[in-house]
């Protein structure tokens, strides 16, 4: 059976820079997949080629899902498949309600929406209903607030493939437990997760980790390995060149 | 089927209310220059007349103290596809009074119609003013709306303005308000204008924030696709110790309309103080990239962002 994705030799410039350099990996359904690495080493990049984001398309390589190439594929239609992205900082909408933000995910899938249905996503994500359904996904909203709505709305949506941008950054302790409580749903409804973070929390609960540095992946394997390696070298590495050889010398 | 009818019907299309039948809501429906219904409620006083051709007086006092519980409701318009409606407008909120005024303009047929609006507004001490104007022009873009507010809010009074015109065709909309502001006086004019096609709009707020801890909030968020333009002239003058005051315009363009924001701020006391912002451009990207990645294509995600910026 084909994997739910793949990533093979991917490169992606921007303007004449290379920033994503030869990734590779893949993901299978209900796996969770963990990328770390350090800032500014490419991981909101690939998330976003990954998502078709108007501009990151590969210089070279192959996306696919489900056996399915996806190079030329745009959002929408990515998203109609089953892929989709919560952006490290997700987008603020005037004059636009909870409700109807949660329901466009149900509504471009055919599905009914009803406020059962929306309520119980945002009692998972430990948002009262009552007290939110009717404000704007505005700036009016904190920042973990706009998070965890976000996630609501993927609850709601429900893909396949889920690509969760730093969902950790920026909220607090009982955000973090809703995360890892809707990684563990996710994963058991069959979905997959690359789940990009700097937490050594996060990286508890996935299956594979890769680190990724200056554009590429640099080591993959089991979480703790990863983790171990990031932990002892990438802290207080300050160059993203040749970084095991000179971690060896 | 009476004019009465025909203009409350085209008022519900609109979406307004059926109001006019309830003893404890005061109405107002013209229809060019035929008064077709007027009633009033305690405390409030509407007298509506005929002064000429195509145009009518109307004078609404709202008595002293008098807190005028429901909603007053006025509907306007010209029924036939041609046709010319001026009001000669004058409200009178009294010491302590405080009134809510929704307006609707329906032009539902209009092929060549003018509406013209010229307002005189006095809004006495501590007195409040909620005036909602609603405009439905139909789909031809024949309607030509000239509108012209002398504002006038006493100290510790309060004037709120709401104009939406949110479907159909805008045609040429002249919208010149004028507002003076005493101490502690406040005023938030704001628009909401999806326009299209070849309609223009041309929009001039100014609010003088006279008086100490005046405030003024000039807010105007407009869609425009096709090869509509608009232009919006706001303007907010502050000349006294904590007046404070904001301007904010935002303009949507698609296609080949154009937008113009001219902001004019201009203070003249230290203590007080005036911001603004404008923004003109296309629909957000990340913005419309998140509701793709929802699955919406980008013509659903650009209306989702376009309808919720002028429902804000
Ligand atoms: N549009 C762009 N133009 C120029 N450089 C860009 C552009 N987008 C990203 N970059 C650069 O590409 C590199 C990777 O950025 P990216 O946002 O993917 O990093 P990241 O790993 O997500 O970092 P962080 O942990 O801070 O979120 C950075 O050096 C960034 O400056
Ligand atoms: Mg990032």
């Amino acid at each position: 059976m084909s994997k739910l994705l793949e990533v093979k030799d991917l490169n992606l410039k921007i303007e004449d820079t290379e920033i994503l350099k030869g990734i590779d990996f893949s993901l299978e359904k209900g796996e969770v997949f963990a990328l770390i690495g350090p800032n500014g080493c490419g991981k909101s990049t690939l998330a976003y080629t990954l998502m078709g984001i108007n501009n990151y398309y590969p210089d070279k390589g192959e996306l696919l899902f489900k056996g399915e190439k996806i190079n030329d594929l745009k959002i929408n239609e990515r998203a109609k498949k089953g892929i989709t992205l919560a952006w490290q900082e997700p987008a603020r909408y005037q004059g636009v309600t909870v409700r109807e933000f949660l329901s466009l995910g149900l509504k471009s899938k055919g599905e009914e929406v009803t406020e059962g249905k929306l309520a119980n996503a945002l009692n998972k994500v430990a948002i009262r209903p009552a007290q939110y359904m009717d404000r704007f996904v505005d700036k009016s909203l904190s920042g973990g607030e706009r998070k965890r709505i976000e996630l609501a709305a993927l609850i709601l949506m429900h893909p396949e493939l889920i690509i969760l941008d730093e969902p950790d950054s920026g909220v607090d302790v009982v955000a973090l437990n809703n995360i890892a409580d809707m990684i563990n749903y996710f994963k058991d409804s069959g979905s997959g997760i690359l789940l990009i973070t700097h937490s050594e929390e996060m990286l508890n609960y996935a299956d594979k980790a890769a680190l990724i540095c200056d554009g590429e992946i640099i080591r993959q394997g089991d979480t703790s390995s990863i983790s171990d390696y990031f932990k002892s070298y990438c802290g207080p590495c300050a160059k993203s060149e040749e970084c095991e050889t000179e971690v060896a010398s | 089927m009476n004019d009465y009818d025909m203009m409350v019907d085209a008022y519900k299309e609109a979406g307004g209310e059926d109001v006019f039948a309830e003893s404890d809501v005061a109405h107002l429906v013209l229809e060019r220059d035929k008064v077709l219904g007027a009633h009033k409620v305690e405390g409030l006083e509407v007298d509506a007349k005929k002064i000429a051709e195509d145009t009518v007086k109307v004078k609404v006092t709202i008595k002293e103290g008098y807190q005028i519980e429901n909603t007053v409701h006025m509907c306007f318009g010209v029924l036939p596809k041609e046709g010319r409606q001026k009001i000669d407008m004058e409200v009178e909120v009294q010491k302590d009074a405080h009134v809510e005024v929704k307006a609707d303009c329906v032009f539902p047929n209009a092929v060549k119609v003018q509406h013209i609006m010229d307002a005189v507004i006095n809004v006495e001490q501590g007195g409040s003013y909620i005036y909602k104007e609603h405009h439905f022009h139909g789909e031809n873009g024949g309607v030509e709306v000239i509108a012209k507010s002398e504002i006038y809010v006493k100290s510790h009074g309060s004037l709120v303005t709401k104009f939406d015109l949110l479907k159909g065709r805008a045609g040429k909309m002249d919208f010149d308000y004028e507002a003076h502001l005493d101490e502690h006086a406040k005023v938030d004019m704001l628009a909401r204008i999806s326009a299209q096609d070849d309609d223009v709009i041309k929009i001039r707020e100014s609010a003088h924030l006279n008086g100490q801890y005046s405030r003024g909030v000039l807010d105007s968020k407009i869609a425009l696709k096709d090869k509509a333009e608009a232009e919006i002239y706001n303007e907010l003058t502050a000349d006294a110790p904590g007046a404070m005051g904001h301007v904010d315009c935002t303009e949507i363009i698609k296609d080949n309309a154009v937008a113009r924001a001219i902001p004019i701020v201009d203070v003249r006391h230290p203590e007080a103080k005036v911001t603004h912002e404008a923004a003109i451009g296309s629909v957000d990207s990340t913005q419309l990239q998140t509701l793709m990645a929802r699955g919406l294509d980008e013509e659903e995600a650009a209306e989702v962002i376009i309808q919720g910026l002028l429902n804000d």
